[in-house]
């Protein structure tokens, strides 16, 4: 098949989908509705699938497939072109973005089937699924830019999907805008990139940063360096890094698969793609790179501290995504940009299980969400329940799941290689330890030991249509991660099984400089990290099974260390009150002293000079007749006499 | 010689009288009230200045000034026509022909 | 008949046919045939340009006062085309927009509609300095009684702020104009007021002095065009010009009126002071960033919709000032788009809010609540609009944006950084009001409303959809667009130092006075 057909069927597939629920979005068939939207995203996953494998069978220097649609925006030597590429990286998100959301879509059809307008939802997801598709396939950076702020934009939308609610409305807007001070410094970093390589396409600025960087380290001042810095303010917003991730635990608000598939699987990861797509333009600012390990670190630690806190099921799923998306920029940071994609794409996996596992739990129990009122739904709900304790057991890292590949691999780098530290290290297994505390937490609360169900709601297993994605995402969380099982594992495993991403990915990614250490030293990190999460692990099943008077006590023991992890920090609470509010404050002022009473003055006071010269003439034609004709006699003479002395 | 230049009656006579008769006529009209009188100080005044026409017109031996005594003369019978009957539908309206009265255009 | 002059007098033509319409019940449905009729004889126009040549085409040139080398003179190109479509492309639109809300007085306010679409297409043709200016003034009288008469409560008040305002800085562009002639007389030979004749004369410029023949000119030339913008700090007028004017009045006055502004700076500053403007221009760009975000700022916290897209026009022209004092393509090109793109989003933006006031009765913010429940085709073109206005991509406003912050960056770099976060503003106080309009429970409006239908009906529809076309083919396919544009900008950005104009193609009578052509040399 022509490769321009299709690119143009993997794009335009969702889009045909949006029109056809959006312009029936009164309708309330959801099976209708949902059928179509999700043989829609099938279409792009068939699509993604044989470009992958066209992919596969081209020789490995070389796996690219361009297609160049139409020139978009095209002034005095500037080009921005309807162009798309699937390579080693983008491969990957098509796969993950089409497969995880056509499961997610699926789900959705049992989801929604009680909402007023499952039409409208299904068309925006498919609308997700179409900008989400441009943010990765763009082969510049402005297409990419195109994608970025669309999937702002659906976000915004289904956040708000249940508008009626003011909370809900405004923690969409909430995102967009916190979303958009990001794209602001997105495009600061594309005019820098332009300014500088008079150019925006990703190989271009790749090969024109390497050779940069091959002659000598770059300052701070340096356009390259500043456009990094802008880029990474960019996806800190997307990403929900500090200090812009105060939008993703609001964005909660909307309906569970939507978290699933926007807040935890694919559009918050736009961020580290965006990064790995410039790993060479990265590469060529380290001290950027350092930046953005430390910001990452911090991330995962403080995300993780405020989710051991939380009470609301999504709420700490929510935090839980942003310390996996700080992983995440901690392995970019320290040129860790292979376990990077990897750990994005377990992490699409077993968070979306999570998500949609937790979203199975909400609706069994009515649209609640507070683990107070939960725990024994074992019984209740066993597929939900197994699936998710695979969730689970990959996100802490048991050895053998996904996430424990991907998060180690991140590690390992992290003490390992040029650009990282140990001090990173010990955050980021401080970090592992309280995933496994959080994570176990929850388990306990929901899914094991005592019931606190309120009288009245009969928590149930859900219907197969949102069982059938569980158990697909549950396999998949298990086995996602046999594909990048490190070296030093893999040499004791019986067959060596090589490690397929790694190889998949390495031409396409720029890669960091390892400090050469022997195989012990990576045994021991990593059985340092597997037992800081086993006895985390441990620790919380005591308190929240064994004993449970233990977290009262700790709370007790620290009150005010509690209270300010609970509130998150009071992070909100300070950029309301010292950033929005007199930003506000500040523009009230402006339209009444300086608009009204000062511009707008000003022109009355103009107005009034000319007004009052004119009343002084005005006085001289008071009505009288004789008077005027006085003027004229006194005119008369005046002309007179000059004539006749001139 | 003298005396006889002061007999003889030339053309300084007439723009004398011409001026007294003008200035007559502008003082009605600035100084008087009653709107008629004022009205027949225009006509004072555009009288004057037909003796006037008609003074130089003789002195300097050009039909020229008659002429245009001619058209004055039926600019001031247009004149009094209109201004007359302006003047009595404004006392007709006003019962009040004192022109003080009617200062509406004022600023 | 020449074309252009065609397109710029069939509308008296046609106000002389409703003004003579014995039924007065006719006078809409033939007044909107009528408009159709005159944006498809405009499209000829399109069809028939030379996308490659930088000249004027179609020029028309007749003399009309001979002595000072006045004419009546039309021409166009690559900058004032997409305008004189703009132009007719929005009339029916208005006349579409004041179905239901003009209703007294039918007859005159079509009348003025299609006077008003005369001078302002006069205004972009001209290429005769003396044209122009009766173009730009006559352009008042129409807006004045369209805002006089058929505006709301305080509409005296804000149609004279208009007008004199407006007038005011006209006063400084006609004595430059007479100055330009009469520099013209002294350098050529004969006096003129062809604008083609002003880019031949070489004026006296002194750098870095205030008092100097070409600084004077462009500050008076500047001055005016400033206020119609209006750029900060002279925009004070058009809050209450836009709150008072009728919708219809309200999606002319922003959609086209303000462009004649930015289009004079276009013509007349750039080109004819080039020293001053290189020397000057900071102050403008200073002025346009100052614009964005203190427009947004202010918009943020309006109680009244049409105020706060009042302020949002604002906040976006000073976009399109800064886009042409960075006099590289880029930013020319991104603020003749952005003139284009503001004009169909924010009149749709004035659309809207009036189609709703017509129900409602209010345009108090916090009234509403809850109006997506009850209207929601309403509600999905309000946010695409607004999505259009705060420049999301693939919409129009996206590519203007960006063009303009693109050609300010590689000017300046601080400019650009401060103008950026009047992305991020745009998108506060716009969706601000989306959120307190459309979303949350119904408030005490809506509740009033209860049960009453207030979503579009099927002409409300047929006028936006138009609108909404044009909004995602131009953020799709921006090069449909700038291919126009492209040549007469890059022509502006090569010959800065010494601009001129050719006259393409046939011509119907060349001018009767040969000049001395010789370009005094500095």
């Amino acid at each position: 098949m022509n490769d321009s057909f299709l690119f143009a069927v993997l794009l335009l597939a969702p889009i045909f989908g949006f029109l056809f629920n959006g312009l029936r979005f009164k309708n309330k068939n959801y099976k209708l509705a949902g059928a179509v939207a999700s043989v829609a995203i099938g279409v792009s996953f068939i699509c993604s699938v044989v470009l992958v494998i066209k992919l596969v069978a081209m020789p490995e220097a070389s796996r690219a497939i361009h297609v160049h649609f139409y020139n978009w925006i095209e002034v005095a030597g500037f080009n921005a072109n309807a162009a798309f590429v699937v390579d080693q990286i983008s491969a990957i998100m098509i796969l993950v973005i089409t497969g995880v959301g056509l499961l997610i879509h699926i789900f959705s059809i049992g989801y929604m089937s009680h909402d007023d307008r499952p039409s409208k939802y299904f068309a925006y997801l498919n609308l997700f699924i179409f900008n989400m598709l441009l943010l990765v396939l763009g082969d510049n950076l402005l297409i990419m830019f195109v994608g970025w702020e669309g999937v702002g934009l659906c976000s915004y939308l289904l956040i708000g999907f249940w508008f009626t609610d003011q909370e809900k409305a405004a923690a969409g807007m909430k995102a967009f805008i916190v979303n958009r001070i990001g794209d602001a410094g997105f495009l600061l970093g594309i005019f820098f990139l332009y300014v500088q390589f008079s150019t925006i396409e990703f190989s271009s600025l790749n090969t024109l940063a390497t050779d940069l960087a091959a002659s000598g380290p770059l300052g701070w001042s340096h356009p390259l360096v500043l456009a990094c810095i802008c880029l990474f303010v960019g996806a800190c917003g997307k990403s929900a890094q500090i200090p812009l991730y105060v939008w993703l635990p609001d964005a909660m608000a909307g309906p569970t698969p939507v978290s699933a598939l926007i807040h935890a699987a694919t559009m918050v990861t736009a961020g580290v793609y965006m990064i790995v797509r410039l790993s060479f333009v990265y590469m060529a600012a380290p001290q950027v790179m350092t930046i953005i390990a430390v910001v990452g670190g911090l991330t995962a630690f403080f995300a993780a501290t405020i989710g051991m806190t939380q009470w609301d099921i999504k709420k700490i799923l929510a935090y839980s995504t942003v310390s996996q998306l700080g992983y995440m920029f901690l392995g970019v940071g320290v040129g860790a940009f292979m376990p990077a994609m990897f750990h994005l794409m377990t992490h699409a996996f077993f968070k979306a299980l999570m998500f949609l596992g937790s979203g199975s739990v909400i609706h069994a129990m009515g649209e609640e969400q507070d683990i107070r009122k939960m725990g024994a739904l074992k019984k209740a709900m066993p597929i939900t329940s197994a699936t998710f304790t695979l969730g689970w057991l990959a996100i802490i890292g048991v050895p053998g799941f996904s996430g424990f590949f991907s998060k180690d691999e991140i590690l390992w780098f992290t003490y390992a290689s040029t650009q990282g530290s140990k001090w990173l290290w010990v955050v980021g297994v401080l970090g592992a330890g309280m995933t496994a505390f959080y994570m176990t937490r929850l388990m306990c609360l929901v899914f094991w030991g005592k019931s606190r169900v309120p009288e009245g709601t009969h928590p149930h297993e859900s219907p197969a249509s949102m069982t059938f994605p569980l158990i697909v995402l549950g396999v998949l969380s298990v086995v996602g991660g046999w594909i990048g099982i490190p070296h030093v594992i893999s040499a004791i495993l019986p067959g060596h099984p090589p490690n397929i991403l790694g190889h998949w990915l390495e031409p396409a990614l720029a890669t960091a400089n390892l400090i050469t250490t022997s195989a012990v030293v990576e045994w021991s990190l990593m059985g340092i990290s597997v037992s800081v999460v086993a006895i985390s692990g441990y620790f919380a099943y005591t308190a929240y099974i064994v004993k449970t008077d233990i977290p009262e006590k700790c709370v007790k023991a620290f009150p005010r260390l509690h209270g300010l992890v609970l509130n998150k920090y009071l992070i909100d609470e300070l950029y309301f009150g010292r950033i929005i509010n007199p930003l506000i404050d500040i523009s009230k002022g402006l339209w009444v002293y300086v608009d009204v009473n000062f511009v707008d003055k000003l022109t009355y006071i103009a107005s009034d000079f000319v007004k009052s010269i004119g009343r002084l003439f005005g006085s001289l034609q008071n009505g009288n007749l004789q008077q005027y004709a006085m003027y004229i006699a006194i005119g008369v003479v005046v002309m007179l006499s000059f004539i006749l002395m001139g | 010689m003298l005396s006889s230049e002061l007999l003889h009656i030339g053309l300084n006579h007439y723009l004398g009288l011409s001026a007294v008769i003008f200035v007559i006529g502008m003082l009605t009209v600035l100084l008087r009230r009653n709107l008629i009188v004022m009205l027949m100080g225009v006509e004072l005044m555009l009288n004057a200045v037909n003796i006037t026409f008609v003074a130089f017109s003789s002195f300097n031996q050009n039909m020229n000034g008659q002429v245009m005594v001619f058209f004055v003369m039926a600019i001031a019978a247009a004149e009094a026509a209109v201004g007359l009957a302006l003047a009595v539908t404004i006392f007709k309206h006003y019962k009040e022909i004192d022109i003080s009265a009617f200062e509406q255009l004022k600023s | 008949m020449n074309l252009l002059s065609v397109i710029t007098f069939l509308p008296i033509l046609f106000a002389l046919v409703v003004w003579f319409l014995p039924n007065e019940k006719h006078v809409r449905p033939v007044s909107l045939g009528l408009s159709i009729v005159h944006f498809f004889v405009s499209i000829v126009l399109l069809v028939k340009f030379d996308i490659s040549s930088a000249g004027l085409q179609f020029v028309e040139q007749t003399p009309w006062v001979q002595s000072a080398g006045i004419s009546y003179f039309l021409g166009v190109d690559g900058i004032s085309i997409w305008l004189v479509i703009l132009t007719t492309f929005l009339t029916p639109i208005t006349i579409l927009g004041g179905w239901t809300s003009i209703q007294k007085k039918t007859r005159g306010f079509h009348v003025s509609i299609f006077v008003l679409a005369t001078t302002m297409i006069g205004t972009f043709l001209a290429m005769d300095a003396i044209l122009f200016y009766v173009f730009f003034e006559a352009s008042l009288i129409p807006m004045y009684f369209i805002i006089g008469i058929w505006g709301g409560k305080n509409k005296i008040y804000a149609a004279t702020k208009f007008f004199i305002y407006t007038m005011l800085g006209s006063v400084f562009m006609l004595l430059s104009i007479i100055t330009l002639m009469v520099l013209a007389e002294g350098q050529l030979g004969q006096m003129s007021s062809s604008l083609l004749d002003f880019y031949k004369l070489d004026l006296n410029f002194l750098p870095g002095q205030f008092l100097s023949t070409q600084t004077l000119l462009f500050f008076g030339f500047a001055l005016a065009f400033a206020i119609k913008v209006p750029l900060f700090p002279f925009h004070t007028w058009l809050p209450d010009a836009h709150v008072q004017a009728p919708t219809p009045g309200s999606v002319i006055l922003a959609g086209v009126m303000l462009k004649m502004g930015t289009y004079g700076l276009l013509r007349f500053c750039l080109p004819l002071f080039p020293e001053a403007t290189a020397e000057w221009g900071w102050i403008f760009l200073a002025l346009g960033v100052v614009g964005i975000i203190y427009g947004a700022l202010v918009a943020m916290v309006q109680p009244d919709m049409k105020k706060l897209v009042a302020y949002s026009s604002v906040s976006h022209m000073g976009y399109v000032v800064m886009g042409l004092f960075t006099l590289n393509a880029h930013g020319l090109t991104g603020s003749i788009f952005q003139m284009l793109s503001h004009g169909i989003s924010t009149g749709a933006l004035f659309l809207l809010v009036g189609m709703i006031y017509e129900r409602t009765h209010s345009r108090e913010i916090k009234e509403y609540g809850g109006l997506a429940v009850v209207a929601p085709i309403f509600s999905i073109f309000f946010i695409i609009v607004t999505l259009s206005s705060i420049a999301v991509p693939m919409t129009n406003g996206f590519v203007g944006e960006y063009l303009i912050l693109m050609g300010t960056f590689m000017v300046n770099k601080a400019y650009a950084i401060l103008a950026v976060t009047g992305v991020v503003l745009g998108a506060c106080y716009m969706l601000w009001m989306v959120k307190k309009v459309f979303f949350g429970p119904p408030g005490k409006l809506i509740k009033d409303f209860q049960g009453k239908n207030l979503d579009l009906n099927k002409t409300e529809v047929m006028t936006l959809l138009p609108v909404v076309v044009l909004i995602f083919w131009m953020g799709l396919f921006p090069g449909h667009f700038i291919k126009y544009t492209k040549a007469s900008v890059d022509h502006m950005i090569n010959a800065k130092q010494g601009y001129y104009l050719k006259i393409e193609g046939r011509q119907k009578k060349v001018a009767t006075i040969k000049y001395k052509s010789t370009r005094v040399t500095r």
